[in-house]
């Protein structure tokens, strides 16, 4: 019954989409006030729905209804409660359902926490997104549909959860991930809203601001976690494969980065309007990219859910109308809203063009790199594998590029600066960040070139803003509070790049991993820690039997951890899993993970990694993620929260 | 030229440059990076260029997996049913690798046809067959458990 309830709601929740893509649209465009007021009530309408009819898939997985196909297929009866929940979504129709929830949330949220916005801007908002809520609704329901049932023949019990995704980690990546891709369609619809209603001005960009701000803060969260779950999880030590999936979140990351930059010059400077609409329409794009690429089976990925052709064709199918629709939008509206603003070579403005030149260009070698393999085999070339190699060729140049005018941005002025400003300003930092880059690299296991390159940049990075802070404050603690929200975000933000670059650095180039077979009694050393193998013991967790081994590690003769690395069988599905083990540290992490058993005397295949500073690029995206959040707490995204000039700018945009 | 359209021109300049300079590093990348997939069939026939990256994708012939007994190198032999190629790996392998199931190696063709690989990869559930594994079965007329149609 449960499940039918949730069918039902699903069902309703569609009906309500369409109406809300086109009745306030209609009323948008021939000034019906009454059609136009129904938005916002259709957004919550069909977030409660949505709601419902998730909340009716996790009960149907907390009771073990396995008459309904996606439970029987994806969770078993030892399943631990926590996981059965978040098996709703480590499948392919229960993270649609996820996608669709989340996607009425943020519709939701603009409904209700916009009062400042026209409702003539407000309707063709959530029209807009109701136009993506039909797709994706009917996406679920045609294609996908959750709450299908195993009639007659129900099953005894389950099949199990994917043991990869009995993690902590993975309870909480794809909604965070999905935050961020989803939440890109807010500045889509804003952006389409503005190509309609042919308005683009800088109050445009103060409300489309902080919604790309957030959505672009949880996905630097998700992607993060994402990597973090991928060293600890896979058992092999690793954080980013450049493999298809991760691609497809980390482009529109990239787009969005851009977006995030360029909205800061259109809202403060009215300058690269329509590049900013541009923008907002790629990195939305990317997205819906991505979602095809998972979904659709045509990629070989840790990630990709099972193949199906039919739901490859409905998404590419709705990929193409929503690009070919707004491009089309956009070429017909775009230079209507070009701007006629004009800046120097040295100021702001030129330093966000160039972020924005190369976030694009790293975006498009990303993309290229991805979908090289699917070309050449549409082409029928073979079948090619684009690795690691060709993007860390690419894109690790790019962002070298990037640094050393990140160090100017922060402190450089709008419309016109100049180079002897700079000199002054910047020598101090430029001085420290030398010093650091020649003498930090010597903590390190031996003095390391690329090391002192990554310090230098960052140095570069934080330094430059760090003079710019303390010119801010006025040298004194009381000038904190003249320190904006935004302001805040961009130097949080700024900080985060800055230690991710010196962590990837660090731990790509002081990293010592070594495998190697170890019977229980031996030691060995790495790095100058002593790694003694006590013992195998057979250990029993709720749904899995394991192997277990048993580590003690001694550094300069003291004992410092105990790690117990385990090989898993999971009792229902009888998969094979490495659980690693780890001792974390902000300097270093020592990883052990377990291979199989090797000969007759208890030997095994064991892996140990030494990682210098491996933390420090997740801290880094931790700092990007929060970073993002602050801004939107600027108190001028809610200037205008008074009646009185809403109705006002509402009739101003009704003329 | 207005100014504001002669500024306009310096950015697009600067962008194709810019974009160029991107191409180029795309390709330079691109030529040494890639790497063709190999059916085990078409290795047997010569067609696989030796000394270069590429790889080979097959089933894991039953009974073929030796491993040593003091290092973590093992061998291996790769099938699509009409031809089978061997395989040498130093490394732990997936979870998932077993004999009977599909798997794909990695690396370097040596001139005595043996694959000497620096990565392989398995099925990472229960139900998955690598697409090029399943392709190569189909023409040699399996289903992608190995199974004769």
């Amino acid at each position: 019954m449960i499940p039918e309830i949730g069918h039902f709601a699903l069902i309703i929740s569609l009906a309500l989409a369409l109406v809300l893509a086109v009745v306030p649209a209609w009323g948008a465009w021939r000034r019906n006030v009454p059609a136009m007021a129904l938005a916002p009530g259709l957004a919550v309408g069909m977030l409660v729905l949505v709601a419902i009819s998730f909340t009716c898939l996790s009960v149907a997985f907390l009771q073990d209804d396995f008459s309904v196909a996606v439970v029987a297929n994806n969770s078993n009866s030892l399943l631990p409660p926590i996981y059965k929940f978040s098996a709703v979504w480590g499948n392919h129709e229960g993270s649609l359902l996820l996608w669709a929830l989340i996607l009425c949330l943020w519709t939701a949220a603009v409904a209700v926490l916009s009062p400042q916005l026209p409702l003539l801007v407000l309707s063709r908002v959530l029209s807009v997104m109701g136009v993506i809520a039909v797709g994706f609704l009917s996406f679920a329901l045609l294609t996908s549909n959750p709450f299908a049932r195993l009639l007659p023949s129900i099953p005894v019990d389950g099949n199990d959860l994917n043991p990869l995704l009995q993690d902590p980690g993975l309870i909480i990546h794809p909604p965070l991930l999905y935050m961020g891709y989803v939440g890109f369609s807010v500045a889509f619809a804003f952006a389409i809203a503005a190509l309609l209603g042919g308005r683009l001005d800088a109050s445009w960009a103060r409300w489309s601001r902080p919604w790309t701000n957030v959505a672009w803060a949880f996905l630097s969260l998700g992607i993060m976690l994402g990597s973090w779950w991928a060293y600890y999880e896979l058992g092999w030590g690793g954080w980013w494969f450049w493999d298809p999936v991760e691609n497809a979140s980390f482009m529109p990351w990239l787009a969005g980065t851009a977006l995030v930059h360029s909205l800061a010059a259109t809202e403060k400077r009215g300058l690269f309007k329509s590049w900013t609409v541009l923008l907002a329409i790629f990195a939305f794009s990317l997205s819906l990219l991505g979602t095809f690429m998972v979904r659709s089976g045509v990629l070989t990925s840790v990630h990709a859910f099972a193949t199906d052709p039919a739901r490859g064709m409905f998404i590419l199918v709705f990929l193409a109308i929503v690009v070919g629709g707004s491009l089309t939008l956009y070429a017909l509206r775009a230079p209507a809203v070009s701007s006629r603003v004009s800046f120097a070579w040295l100021s702001r403005e030129s330093l966000i063009l160039l972020n924005n030149v190369v976030f694009l260009v790293s975006t498009l070698t990303v993309l290229f790199g991805t979908l090289f393999p699917l070309m050449m085999d549409a082409l029928g070339q073979g079948k090619y594998s684009v690795g690691p190699p060709y993007f860390n060729a690419v894109f690790v140049p790019l962002m070298a590029l990037l640094a050393p005018f990140m160090g100017i941005g922060p402190l450089s002025r709008w419309k016109r600066d100049s180079g002897q400003r700079w000199k002054a300003e910047l020598l101090i930092p430029g001085v420290a960040a030398i010093v650091c880059a020649l003498t930090l690299p010597l903590f390190g296991q031996g003095y390391n070139l690329w090391v002192a390159l990554a310090v230098l940049l960052a140095g570069w990075v934080v330094f430059g803003m760090a003079k710019d802070f303390w010119f801010r404050i006025g040298g004194k603690a009381g000038g904190l509070r003249r320190l904006t929200p935004s302001y805040w975000g961009m130097v949080l933000a700024h900080m985060g790049f800055a230690a991710c670059v010196v962590g990837v650095v660090a731990t790509s180039q002081y990293s010592i991993e070594h495998d190697l077979k170890m019977a229980p009694g031996e030691t060995e050393t790495l790095a100058g820690y002593e790694f003694r193998f006590v013992e195998v013991a057979a250990v029993r967790g709720p749904n899995f039997v394991a192997d277990e081994a048993r580590f003690e590690v001694f550094e300069d003769g003291k004992k410092i951890a105990a790690l117990a690395p385990q090989k898993r069988r999971y009792l229902a599905s009888g998969s094979m899993m490495t659980e690693a083990a780890i001792d974390p540290g902000l300097f270093r992490d020592l990883y052990i993970a377990m291979g199989e058993p090797i000969g007759e005397q208890g030997a095994w295949a064991i892996r140990l990694h030494y990682k210098p500073m491996v933390r420090w690029m997740w801290l880094g995206a931790i700092l990007m993620g929060f970073g993002g959040f602050t801004t939107a707490f600027d108190k001028r995204y809610r200037r205008h929260r008074s009646g009185a000039p809403a109705k006002a700018a509402g009739v101003q945009y009704a003329s | 030229m207005h100014p504001v359209r002669k500024q306009r021109l310096y950015v697009v300049l600067f962008i194709v440059l810019f974009s160029s300079a991107a191409i180029g590093l795309v390709a330079y990348a691109l030529r040494g990076n890639i790497n063709l997939f190999f059916p085990p069939a078409e290795v047997a026939q010569g067609n696989a260029p030796i000394g270069q990256p590429i790889r080979i994708g097959g089933m894991v012939v039953d009974g073929s997996v030796k491993r040593s007994d003091d290092s973590l190198a093992v061998r291996f032999e790769l099938t699509d049913f009409k031809a089978s190629v061997a395989v040498v790996y130093e490394g732990i392998l997936p979870d998932l690798f077993d004999e009977g199931q599909g798997a794909v190696a990695s690396g370097e063709l040596g001139a005595d046809g043996v694959l000497r690989a620096t990565e392989v990869l398995a099925k990472h559930d229960e139900n998955y067959m690598p697409p090029e594994v399943a392709d190569a079965l189909e023409q040699s007329g399996y289903d992608h458990k190995g199974v004769k149609q």
